[in-house]
């Protein structure tokens, strides 16, 4: 049924990774590197969870997937994080990440997991493990580009914020442009593919659970909740990431407070 | 009668720096570039830290939120900023639009040199001069006790200078309030204020 691939079929598509490298290494756009570990990365990690995903299915230990569950928000926060140009000092970026993902995507899974699927046990872990790992992959992104645009148009504007502030305006009023445009940022990817779904883009999911030979409206539905799970998640993560860094750029006297902030890491990848 | 007390104000570079202004003063500010005069006045406005007491009348700086201190204590910086197309807009997010302040408004942009149709005009379009005397009016429309000056007049000629300067001695008389002037201009320092001070090396002299 399955078109088997070949290696030679995967290094042709490597080679296309790496003329793009190479070409944005020429034009000097400074993301060559970032873009090979990624590469590289998505290639070790699918082939060491390929092997261990059977086993890990079979589980039934609550603990273990508990576990599981912490470890995959802790990287989903980790990455947020180094997407960052400019990052919160201290464990304050990590935390806020990290705990707004928590607050998104893992109760969101875990209430869809009770109420709506309904498995048993709840937390099986061919229901839990991917649902958990679509939302946090969406929400990660949203929660990047949002977190990114914020602290960076905060930084650039801070002439702005200031006027804002000298005029008598709160801090909570200083930053909401700013704050409105973030947030647009970060709900920008699930607003397209929800737009898009079907018209355009064939969710992964949906499409290989029909060619698996999966009834369509069956699939379909599934889809639809995934999709609307994400939007949540994603929008609530973005919410508290914003609320929160907002909070932390500005001291109790309603200052902006940028030495809170690490100096821009990004002029430093070659 | 208004009284802004600074005790034993520390920031940066200065220590103990102690001044009072009272209703209808203009304390006139000098000192060479880098010595801390805009630093001065961005401490009194809370927008850095500082150390020591600066009390409006009663009203002790840390005891009120910042933003509402702010609005009784107003810093029009040397450089000010526009975020929105029109000039409209900014006004329009301080107004409470009452009639007094629509009158406040357009007695303000006369006497400052605008035409009517001042509010329209786009952000893109203004000079630097013209930034400076809307960024005034702007300021204003909060009704502040004390307005902290920094060079206010830097961009503009000698005859708007002179609208500017009158403007805001009027304005000083109405409301009662009082001005912390700064400035390089030595001559415009000793026509406006009714007493004089630099800053040197952290401290602030009396030269009045």
């Amino acid at each position: 049924m399955l078109v088997e691939l070949s290696s030679f079929d995967l290094s042709l598509a490597a080679t296309l990774v790496v003329l793009l490298g190479a070409l944005t290494a020429y034009m000097q756009l400074g993301i060559t590197k970032q873009l090979y570990i990624a590469a590289a990365r998505t290639t070790v990690q699918l082939l060491l969870i390929g092997l261990v995903l059977k086993s890990l299915f079979a589980s039934t230990s609550m603990a273990f997937i508990l576990l599981i569950s912490l470890i995959m928000i802790s990287v989903a926060g980790w990455e947020i994080l180094s997407r960052q140009t400019r990052k919160l000092k201290g464990w304050w970026g990590f935390g806020i990440s990290t705990g707004s993902l928590f607050v998104s995507s893992f109760i969101i899974t875990l209430l869809c997991l009770i109420t709506v699927i309904q498995a048993d046990p709840w937390y099986s872990p061919q229901y839990a493990i991917p649902l958990l790992g679509m939302l946090l992959g969406n929400t990660m992104t949203g929660i990047a580009l949002g977190m990114d645009r914020l602290i960076q148009n905060a930084w650039q504007q801070r002439p702005v914020i200031e006027q804002r502030l000298m005029l008598g305006q709160t801090a909570d009023e200083s930053i909401s442009d700013i704050r409105r445009e973030a947030m647009r940022a970060g709900m920008i990817p699930i607003i397209n593919s929800m737009a898009a779904a079907g018209l355009v883009s064939l969710p992964g999911m949906m499409t290989g659970q029909i060619l698996a030979g999966a009834a369509p409206v069956e699939a379909v539905k599934y889809q639809i909740l995934i999709m609307f799970m994400i939007t949540a998640g994603t929008g609530l993560g973005v919410i508290s990431v914003l609320w929160l860094i907002s909070k932390r750029l500005f001291d109790e006297r309603e200052r902006l407070c940028f030495k809170r902030l690490l100096k821009d890491t990004n002029s430093r990848h070659k | 009668m208004r009284l802004l007390n600074i005790k034993k104000l520390k920031f940066l570079h200065c220590d103990s720096v102690d001044l009072q202004v009272r209703t209808s003063e203009v304390a006139g500010l000098s000192g060479a570039s880098g010595s801390g005069k805009s630093l001065f006045l961005r401490a009194l406005a809370d927008l850095e830290e500082h150390d020591g007491e600066i009390i409006l009348d009663e009203l002790n700086q840390q005891s009120i939120a910042a933003h509402l201190w702010r609005q009784k204590v107003a810093l029009l910086s040397a450089e000010t900023s526009w975020w929105f197309d029109t000039v409209e807009e900014h006004f329009d997010e301080l107004s409470e639009s009452n009639m007094d302040d629509l009158e406040f408004l357009n007695h303000g942009f006369s006497s400052l040199g605008f035409s009517e149709d001042v509010m329209q005009w786009s952000i893109a379009r203004l000079s630097s001069g013209e930034k400076q005397r809307l960024g005034l009016l702007r300021l204003l429309q909060n009704k502040p006790d004390v307005l902290l000056l920094d060079e206010p007049t830097a961009n503009l000629d000698k005859h708007n200078t002179q609208l500017f300067e009158a403007f805001v001695l009027q304005y000083l008389k109405d409301k009662s309030a009082c001005a912390i002037w700064v400035g390089h201009d030595h001559e415009q320092l000793q026509r406006i204020s009714t007493k004089r001070y630099e800053i040197v090396k952290g401290q602030l002299k009396n030269v009045s």
